[in-house]
């Protein structure tokens, strides 16, 4: 008899007992007779070490492999980085391997751009087709006019390609929509930027103060490891956030602050920090300049002033200064990461960076460590060609201090075709339809290209746009480029394969390579395949492949990470010293005549008011999911499978709204959203809205993620350029509440 | 015999679902369906509210009404820890367990039988935590013997505030939340 049968055979017999009042004569039965169930971990058990890819963190992994199939991955203890742990998305990776909607073939659009239908073809006819346009563009255009836009590590060899090809537009949407800003401001006061991973030495902080880090529900491993130990070490947390975070309920003070007043805040707190002698004296006499004029500038700036502008009391904004006072240097001031709110968030960040100057924390335990890199070399390759034309996103150095490429720079020069066209755009692991705001601007930028060759895992809605799709292997069916990460403990890692591709995608270092060879560039790919280019970079380090793929991971000595420790202090300013008072700002401000948002000192623009009836829309991460890349994987949409409107209790009740209602937001320049059900909540604010970016999603091959949720990328029509880097503004968006419409 | 028992920290949990997921992972456990889960309990108002976070699953109860009710033996109480496990080939899927725990903590597999968390008794023979507790970046989850008074968990629940859900059940739950 089979387990089935059986099953139905007792639960017949069971039911008809019961009925007849005998079920009791079959409770008798207890522990002796009964198995546990069967253990999952039964088969032929293989580890494999490799690295993560669901976020650009990167940590060390070990996949488990079970008879053959991929059954889970887990942190590896070696590594600095996850020291063992994976976060759930990280934990979840696997669920992209057998997502069943993932791209299989390589596809060539059979009609009109953007109407998603599709030529299965072969891997040569569609690297074939994407080489002869690529000729093309260099030939009628010049090669500069192709650009690659691309997201993390898997990006290194079709990077090389580029360059190889000819053309300096190279960008990722990291820099101008999401810590371009931070690491600008950080850069103008210590000539250096937080870094990624970031060099926060979150664990050993005695004061952490989070102004819209939402760590936790922002899930970059290293910081939510040590931010859970920071608090079990009894760390002074302080939340600033029109959200109620999950950091916020950590928290010894929570500020709800008025959205896009930050900066009033910020100022207060460096007014007081000076009024009341609560800095770091000696670090600022050895370290620092513009003190003076720093203090001169900021004294109008009390707490009183800031009062009106973020709703946080005096006597709170007195309070928290002296307590990151008195737990000076070790007091963290956060500089976060997505930091592009209000357009003038370079000046908000150089604010964050003077406080924790005036705090001593750069360079000091519990305050932001000095990062190290192990020492190997790059591959040997021959020189780039170099191409008359610069880099096309910053025309005559309109954002001057934008120090990387800014990727709506691009999309301009795709929609103006200056200061020279656009006319080929290769995307890899980023959808542009949701990292770029304003989703129309994107759109009309495709449709003024030769060419859209995306690479891809899962079939987004910039894949929906191509003209040729190349399925990319996941992470655990790759090798990549090796991980020469800088941080506190200098590593080296190895992402290798776990397990096969299912169909016929293929690694992006294969791509790349035939691609080159299909554009004659083949000094360019000298190495015939990625084992070889692995083994020829690490021998030159004295490390060696084979032991690598053993232990995924190698660790060197860790130097001295703080100044008292004897790291190097020194700060790439025009001065050498850290500026209170930036040097280059004022230089910049004399020679241009004062330009508002370029003062040597940030100075503070009130937001605008909110319309009528209408929320500020604020966006935000949740923890297992990565940008809107990860809505179809079956394991983490299983635990997220939507996104909710955080709507505050009060508001939601004076609309007549419960949680679990479904509404649509309409923008204020009439957008639409899907959609989406209400979270009535105490966690927010009454004048603002919250969403998990990434949801929403319309792309008809994502069936898991489609229409789950809305789109807080859609609804973000507007944007407010940063004068500084040219990075583009989020919480510029004000939306409506309706009932869901009867389409 | 050991009371195998599990500590959760409230005050380190962020709620992140990685418990959940390693779950799911681990133990195979079909699309729709958890053997633990994420529970948000807020009291107050904006902005002064009290949250707290909570990774919730089968208490593992000392008084397991599961057990109790079941009219084939198939939920049974493991010799090795006191876990409640499910035969699955002795179980009828007639639910009866489903209906009588008070913390919701079990579903009818697709398969036909009753399932639920097994604190990872397939691991924790092997000297391992359960999947949940060894995947928590937080490590706020702390897996041992209730009844040793030098266990880790024994130690933390003798220097720290803590309660039970649904103590009013009178089941004598063991997945135990420290707070803040």
């Amino acid at each position: 008899m089979n387990a089935l049968s059986r099953r139905r055979f007792l639960g017949i017999s069971a039911a008809t007992l019961a009925a007849a009042g005998l079920a009791p004569a079959l409770t008798g039965r207890r522990t002796a007779q009964a198995s546990p169930p069967p253990a999952p971990d039964a088969g032929k058990l293989e580890t494999i070490p490799t690295f993560c890819d669901v976020c650009f963190w990167k940590c060390g992994a070990i996949a488990t492999v079970r008879d053959g199939q991929l059954w889970k991955i887990e942190g590896n203890p070696a590594d600095p980085l996850c020291r063992g742990r994976l976060c759930p998305r990280g934990t979840g990776g696997v669920g992209a391997h057998f997502d069943e909607d993932r791209l299989q073939r390589p596809l060539l659009r059979a009609n009109v751009r953007g109407e998603d239908t599709w030529n299965v073809v072969s891997w040569d006819e569609a690297l074939g087709y994407t080489a002869e346009k690529m000729k093309a563009i260099a030939q009628k255009y010049g090669p500069e006019s192709m650009a690659l836009i691309s997201h993390g590590l898997g990006g290194t060899f079709l990077k090389h390609l580029m360059k190889a090809y000819g053309t300096p537009n190279l960008a990722a949407p990291s820099f101008a929509q999401c810590r371009g800003p931070r690491d600008v401001g950080f850069r103008l006061t210590f000539g250096d930027d937080p870094g990624s991973p970031e060099r926060t030495d979150i664990a050993n902080a005695r004061c952490l103060v989070l102004i819209g880090s939402h760590l936790g529900e922002n899930m970059h491993n290293t910081q939510v490891q040590e931010f859970a130990e920071a608090i079990e070490n009894d760390c002074h947390v302080i939340v600033v956030d029109p959200r109620f975070s999950t950091a916020a309920s950590k928290a010894k003070h929570y500020l709800p602050i008025r959205p896009g007043t930050d900066l009033a805040l910020l100022l207060a707190w460096i007014n007081v920090l000076i009024t009341e002698k609560l800095y770091d004296a000696e670090y600022l006499a050895q370290h620092a300049v513009g003190f003076e004029q720093l203090a001169a500038y900021v004294a109008p700036f009390t707490p009183e002033w800031a009062y009106p502008e973020t709703g946080i009391s005096a006597a709170v904004i007195r309070e928290t200064a002296r307590v990151m006072g008195r737990a000076k240097p070790a007091t963290l001031v956060h500089p976060g990461r997505h930091a592009v709110w209000y357009g003038d968030d370079a000046q908000r960040s150089r604010a964050v960076a003077i406080l924790n100057a005036l705090l001593g924390s750069w360079g000091r335990k519990g305050g932001f460590y000095v990062p190290a890199q192990m020492d190997l070399p790059g591959y040997p390759y021959p020189p780039y060609p170099h191409g008359e034309r610069g880099k096309v996103d910053n025309p005559d150095k309109k954002y001057p201090f934008a120090h990387d490429t800014i990727s709506t720079g691009i999309r301009s020069a795709a929609l103006t075709g200056k200061p020279y066209p656009i006319k080929g755009l290769m995307t890899y692991a980023t959808n542009l339809i949701y990292a770029l705001p304003n989703e129309a601007e994107t759109i009309e930028a495709f449709k003024q290209l030769d060419l859209l060759a995306v690479v891809e895992v899962a079939p987004s809605e910039t894949a929906g746009w191509a003209d040729v799709v190349l399925p990319e292997s996941t992470y655990l069916e790759r090798y990549d480029e090796l991980n020469v990460e800088l941080f506190r403990d200098p590593f080296i890692a190895l992402r290798q394969p776990v397990v096969a591709s299912p169909q016929e995608q293929k690694p992006n270092w294969w791509i790349a390579r035939e691609l080159g060879l299909r554009l004659g560039l083949e000094k360019f790919f000298p190495w015939p395949d990625i084992e070889t280019y692995l083994q020829t970079r690490l021998e030159k380090g004295g490390y060696s492949l084979e032991a690598l793929k053993k232990s995924g991971i190698i660790v060197g000595p860790k130097p001295p990470i703080y100044f008292e420790e004897g790291a190097p202090a020194e700060f790439n300013t025009p001065s050498g010293k850290i500026e209170l008072w930036s040097s280059a700002l004022q230089k910049y401000s004399d020679e241009h005549g004062n330009p508002a948002g370029f003062e040597p000192a940030p100075r503070y623009t009130p937001p605008e008011p909110n319309p009528p009836g209408s929320y500020r829309l604020l966006c935000g991460r949740a923890p297992t999911h990565t940008f809107s890349r990860t809505q179809s994987n079956p394991l983490l949409s299983d635990v997220m499978p939507e996104n909710a409107l955080w709507l505050n209790a009060g508001e939601a009740r004076r609309l007549g709204l419960n949680t679990g209602d479904r509404v649509c937001l309409r923008n204020q320049d009439d957008v639409l959203s899907e959609p989406i059900t209400v979270r009535a909540t105490e966690r927010i604010r009454p004048d603002c809205v919250f969403m998990v970016h990434g949801f929403g999603h319309q792309a008809k091959g994502l069936r898991r993620a489609l229409r789950k949720g809305a789109s807080d990328s859609r609804l973000q029509t507007r944007y407010k350029t940063d004068p500084l880097m040219g990075g583009t503004a989020l919480n510029m968006n004000f939306v409506r509440i309706e009932p869901v419409s009867s389409i | 015999m050991a009371r195998l028992g599990m500590v959760i920290d409230t005050a380190k949990c962020v709620g992140c679902s990685d418990c959940v997921v390693a779950c799911k992972a681990e133990n195979g456990v079909p699309a729709g369906f958890f053997r633990d889960w994420l529970t948000e309990s807020l009291r107050g108002r904006f902005p002064t509210p009290h949250l707290e976070l909570r990774s919730e699953r089968c208490n593992h109860c000392d008084d397991p009404p599961c057990v109790t009710c079941c009219p084939t033996g198939a939920s049974h109480v493991h010799p090795w820890g006191g876990v409640i496990l499910v035969d699955h080939d002795a179980c009828v899927g007639c639910k009866a367990c489903i209906a009588s725990c008070p913390y919701n903590a079990r579903f009818l597999h697709p398969e036909g039988y009753a399932d639920k968390c097994t604190f990872c008794i397939h691991r924790v023979e092997k000297g391992q935590d359960p999947a949940c507790v060894s995947v928590c970046p937080t490590r706020c989850m702390y897996f041992g013997d209730l009844d040793d008074p030098e266990s880790e968990v024994s130690k933390l629940l003798a220097s720290r505030r803590s309660h039970v859900l649904l103590p009013e059940a009178g089941t004598g739950p063991r997945v135990i939340y420290l707070t803040a």
